[in-house]
């Protein structure tokens, strides 16, 4: 998977070694799922070594609820490709949520935990306010587009991060490629927010019907022109006038 | 009220990096550093250094990478041992599967122009998955300029 991780608790008795118990989580799940690591649970199923019915519960978890989500995505999520098994699209939201679970086991409410750009958030922020989510400019890596306030939620973003006019078809060089540059989903787990944010970015500019008629569920699609379609509900979370 | 924050950037996004350190300015990840905590699998086996100098002339076609949702393949061109280009040569929007949406039932939804916020704001939601693809068939690309 490799990306950054995240973890914010504001629960006053929070220390470092609660923290670090969650990053030790992380590292578990990442040695068990790897496809990059041979020794790996995954690759060594993918490599014939293991069967699927020795594989561990959570690894028979994940392939579970790839296939569910398969299904309910009309087969736009899909985690086999070639055929060799690549959870890491649906491991992520999984980890992060389970993270989550973990900190509200050791008694925290108010906290975030964010795998790569995929948050769930918990609670309240440091000032007492639900917490405050910015929505990346899929153009410029260092700047926000949208500003969203979210206690108990997930969000998460799949996309495109590369720069317009150096993505191009070649069989069209002078067209840029039109299509979706990044789809933001918000949902009752970042684990569902993950895997529908992924799902609906595959279907492109239908994704966000099919998150408006996901009951629950709120997205935020912007197109590589840089138009911004929201479903019906979605403004409920934003801030106006964000710079105030 | 006490606060915690930590941060382990797991694995250095070397060859992105290496890109858009080349063709731009400022819009470069933020993976930089090192840690062995955390869920951080790639192919790092090219370093920045490798990227920044030593390929040959020409141009050379990554391996098809999975992007969930399609293929990403990408071709880099190599100019004076560095990469001048990439270029797409397949895309997710290329799929042409159709998704069960009965068109005339959809309801008009607002859009808007993004603008940039200035807010500060706690957290920030943004993609990988797609750059990880990116990534993985540009590798696959320099392997073979090396």
């Amino acid at each position: 998977m490799g990306m950054p991780i995240t973890i914010e608790v504001v629960d006053p008795r929070v220390k470092e070694i609660d923290i670090a118990s969650i990053f030790d989580y992380f590292a578990s799940v990442d040695r068990m799922f790897s496809t990059y690591k041979k020794e790996s649970e995954i690759s060594r199923f993918n490599a014939g070594e293991i069967t699927k019915k020795e594989l561990s519960t959570d690894v028979r978890q994940i392939l579970q609820l790839a296939d569910d989500t398969k299904k309910e995505s009309n087969g736009y999520f899909n985690i086999v490709h070639n055929g060799k098994t690549d959870p890491s699209g649906i491991v992520k939201g999984w980890a992060i949520y389970n993270a989550a679970g973990l900190l509200k086991e050791h008694g925290f409410q108010n906290f975030y935990v964010d795998a790569g750009g995929d948050i769930q958030v918990s609670g309240k922020n440091e000032e007492g306010q639900s917490w405050k989510v910015g929505i990346k400019n899929p153009f410029k890596q260092d700047e926000i587009v949208k500003v969203v306030r979210l206690d108990n939620k997930g969000i998460a973003t799949s996309g495109l991060y590369i720069r317009g006019n150096h993505i191009y078809n070649p069989h069209k060089p002078d067209e840029q490629i039109s299509g979706i540059a990044s789809f933001t989903v918000i949902g009752p787990t970042v684990y569902d927010a993950d895997r529908f944010a992924t799902a609906a970015f595959a279907m492109s500019e239908k994704g966000i019907q099919f998150i408006e008629k996901l009951p629950g569920y709120d997205g935020y699609m912007i197109d590589t022109d840089g138009i911004a379609t929201m479903t019906s509900r979605f403004e409920r979370f934003v801030i106006e006038n964000a710079e105030n | 009220m006490k606060k915690i924050t930590v941060t382990a950037v797991v694995i250095v996004a070397f060859v992105l990096y290496a890109i858009f350190y080349q063709k731009s300015s400022s819009t470069a990840p933020v993976a930089t550093g090192e840690g062995n905590d955390g869920a951080g699998t790639t192919n790092a086996t090219v370093t920045s250094s490798k990227v920044q100098t030593n390929y040959k002339n020409g141009a050379y076609t990554g391996s098809a990478a999975n992007a969930y949702y399609g293929t990403i393949q990408v071709k880099a061109v190599i100019q004076n041992g560095k990469i001048s280009d990439v270029q797409f040569l397949q895309y997710p929007n290329d799929q042409e599967e159709s998704i069960q949406v009965n068109q005339a039932a959809m309801p008009t939804l607002k859009q808007e122009a993004i603008q940039s916020q200035k807010a500060d704001v706690d957290v920030v939601s943004g993609a990988t998955q797609t750059s990880l693809a990116f990534r993985e068939s540009l590798a696959s690309a320099l392997s073979q300029a090396k």
